[in-house]
């Protein structure tokens, strides 16, 4: 139990730095997205866009790290358990982070399908790859949960590996399926993004991805704070005279 | 012993195993008869024998999804029994192997549904295929390897986690959605005529090699993952 106590409750002092600073550009950008013009033919709609895309962006930059993080565990669980048991808490908090991201990038884009198209959902090519991401590292996550204490890490890890090598797959699978046949409500040109639009996107992709790195921290220490937490009581009950 | 024997030698007791207590083929046949039948509540494909070549490629990789869902469940717990598991994980044969073999099996087994059932579902459908019927032949061993090969794999892979039986097909689903979509695609192909399924048998094999490769190469880690 001593272990676990050399931990604080609060965060460290450059952790609630970053905190303030996320929040005052997250601030930033909502003022920046709200006071941009309006566009020409969605008028105030539009404005869905700027939570829309740093979301969608952000949640294909975490699958990376899912991915690399889970070959690291492979690579490391053999000869370097500590750092293994690093990697593995990393991969946990990056594949929920996808999940978060990915499911707000739904939410806001259907908003804007309803709003813009008529309809919440269509099978267009991007929509449906999107949605397989998203039911990728839902499974992920769920395998997280019903996997046994001792084997969550590796067989989660191989999980991952195996989304990774389907990611590509599906998103190429998906195109010429489309292609074969086109879906009449979105060709897969959605316009540009006007250049007085650009500063207001880009605020907020860097708030987002701040918030993003933020939660990933959080989540990590979290993660680890529990690894340790189980190390210790396992140490406990080793040294327990009853054990012996 | 070279690695084909040992794979062998996995094959011929796993087809021993189903021969004894034929389970899991019996159990495949009257699921799939089953899923046909519910199918064919749904809709009535008698009377629309166009709608019936548009969709019943999907229904019939659906009906062999699922009941493959029942084999694979059943064709590691087996092992559990006994402990046989853990004798084969301090055998030095290749893991791999073990895998191979067991993957082949539920192939055969799958296949063998295949064949009793694909002439029942043209029949109960009154289907009539506009397209080049024999390549069918291609697109179900191609279709049913990459069900086989990465669902015996996942069903490795949830042996020992709570409530295995339904975390397969929540694991096995989401990675199989491009082999699903091309063996669906190129069946739907064949029936309708209306396109090549060229592209699809490319899309279908090269998942098969891919996770094939994958799953050969991952299995040691999963059979010793406690």
């Amino acid at each position: 139990m001593n272990e676990t106590r050399k931990y604080s409750a609060s965060l460290p002092a450059w952790a609630i730095l970053w905190l303030a600073l996320t929040l005052a550009v997250l601030a930033f950008g909502f003022y920046q997205a709200m006071t941009a013009p309006t566009e020409a033919t969605m008028g105030n709609l539009y404005r869905v866009f700027f939570w829309h895309f740093p979301h969608t962006i952000l949640s294909f930059v975490f699958p990376y790290l899912n991915c690399a993080a889970s070959l690291l565990y492979l690579v490391w669980r053999a000869h370097n358990p500590e750092r293994a048991l690093a990697a593995d808490a990393f991969a946990v908090a990056s594949a929920e982070l996808t999940v978060l991201y990915a499911s707000v990038g739904l939410a806001t884009g259907m908003l804007w399908g309803r709003a813009a198209w008529g309809i919440w959902w269509t099978w267009d090519a991007r929509l449906t790859t999107y949605l397989l991401l998203w039911l990728l590292y839902v499974s992920y996550v769920l395998l997280r949960r019903f996997a046994g204490p001792g084997q969550t890490a590796v067989l989660s890890a191989v999980l991952a590996v195996f989304a990774a090598i389907d990611i590509p797959i599906c998103y190429m699978s998906i195109r010429w399926w489309r292609t074969q046949h086109p879906a009449p409500v979105f060709g897969s040109s959605d316009g540009y993004i006007d250049p007085v639009m650009y500063r207001a996107v880009l605020w907020n992709v860097a708030a987002w991805a701040m918030w993003g790195a933020f939660a990933l921290g959080m989540r990590y220490a979290l993660e680890r704070r529990r690894q340790q937490q189980i190390a210790a009581a396992a140490h406990e009950f080793m040294a327990a005279p009853e054990a012996a | 012993m070279s690695y084909a024997s040992h794979v062998l030698t996995h094959l011929r007791k796993d087809l021993r195993l189903e021969w004894r207590a034929r389970d899991s083929i019996n159990g495949m046949l009257f699921f799939t008869l089953l899923v046909v039948v519910v199918f064919a509540l749904a809709f009535d494909p008698t009377a629309f024998p166009s709608l019936a070549r548009q969709i019943s490629g999907g229904l019939l990789w659906v009906a062999l999804l699922f009941a493959s869902m029942t084999a694979l469940n059943q064709s590691w717990s087996r092992e559990l029994r006994n402990n046989v598991l853990d004798a084969h994980r301090l055998s030095p044969a290749p893991a791999s192997a073990f895998f191979v073999g067991k993957a082949l099996a539920n192939f055969l087994f799958v296949t063998l549904v295949e064949v009793v059932l694909a002439p029942v579902f043209a029949v109960f459908y009154n289907l009539h295929p506009l397209g080049q019927t024999s390549l069918l032949l291609v697109i179900l061993p191609l279709g049913t390897w990459a069900l086989v090969c990465n669902g015996t794999f996942f069903s490795a892979l949830s042996l020992r986690t709570r409530n295995r039986e339904l975390l397969l097909p929540l694991v096995l689903f989401p990675i199989s959605m491009p082999a699903l979509l091309a063996m669906i695609q190129a069946t739907t192909n064949v029936l309708t005529g209306e396109f090549e399924p060229a592209l699809w048998l490319k899309v279908l094999f090269t998942y098969d090699i891919i996770f094939t490769t994958a799953c050969v190469l991952l299995f040691q880690t999963i059979l010793n993952s406690d």
